[in-house]
């Protein structure tokens, strides 16, 4: 289940498409392009972004939904949930901590 | 050579004269009837009487739509207009009900926004810094 959401995150490209819709929920895919071009610098096509937001939304990070006309993406976080899930951080009261 | 008209595809031409006019302050420049129903339906900038001229095109052509719808799915904006505060346009364009796909964005030097101009196209506005 989670081999979607590690592969989504293993790509910087990505990570900043989330850091991105963080900042700001519901961008078209013009948006998305432009601030990845602008702001960071990556001349990456149209297409290309669209694939990136398709293995985003695979794995359940990246909404996109219609609204008449046009198409807006958003960030879901719910996924990140599974990691600390499997790995979670340490309990403060643990053993060491309980006579 | 200089650019000396362009144009969008609208749906309806007296809609789009009225957005182009009365919401987004643009003043008519030529206005002939060409045909049955269709003009010869211009605009220009009040700032720029003689400037470039925006020709209000019907869609007549069966690809201009699905060219247009596909623009518009992507956010993809057809035109760009120059403004002298793109945060103060975007305010007094909301208050006068247009709907915008981008809020006002700062990239780099440019800020910009996007807008439904009503008759199918998505429109940018700009402000470069001076």
């Amino acid at each position: 289940m989670a081999d979607d959401l590690f592969k989504a995150l293993a790509d910087p490209t990505r990570r900043i498409i989330l850091d991105e819709l963080a900042s700001r929920s519901g961008q078209t895919l013009f948006e998305i392009c432009s601030r990845l071009a602008m702001k960071h610098q990556l001349g990456i096509s149209r297409q290309g972004v669209s694939q990136h937001l398709a293995v985003l939304e695979a794995a359940g990070l990246v909404d996109a939904r219609r609204e008449g006309r046009y198409k807006f993406h958003t960030l879901n976080t719910a996924p990140l949930r599974q990691i600390a899930e499997r790995w979670p951080p340490p309990d403060p009261s643990g053993p060491e901590s309980t006579p | 050579m200089k650019i000396h008209l362009t144009q969008v595809f609208v749906d309806d031409q007296a809609k789009a004269l009225h957005f182009y006019t009365e919401i987004l302050g643009f003043v008519t420049k030529h206005d002939v009837p060409v045909g049955e129903k269709d003009r010869w339906l211009t605009v220009v900038s009040p700032e720029a009487p003689d400037g470039t001229e925006l020709l209000l095109e019907p869609l007549g052509h069966p690809a201009a739509r699905t060219y247009r719808d596909a623009l518009v799915a992507d956010g993809i904006p057809l035109a760009q207009f120059a403004v002298d505060d793109v945060r103060a346009e975007y305010e007094r364009l909301r208050g006068l009900g247009v709907r915008f796909t981008q809020e006002p964005l700062e990239m780099g030097p440019v800020t910009t926004a996007v807008f439904d101009d009503t008759c199918g196209n998505l429109i940018q506005i700009a402000t470069q810094p001076r």
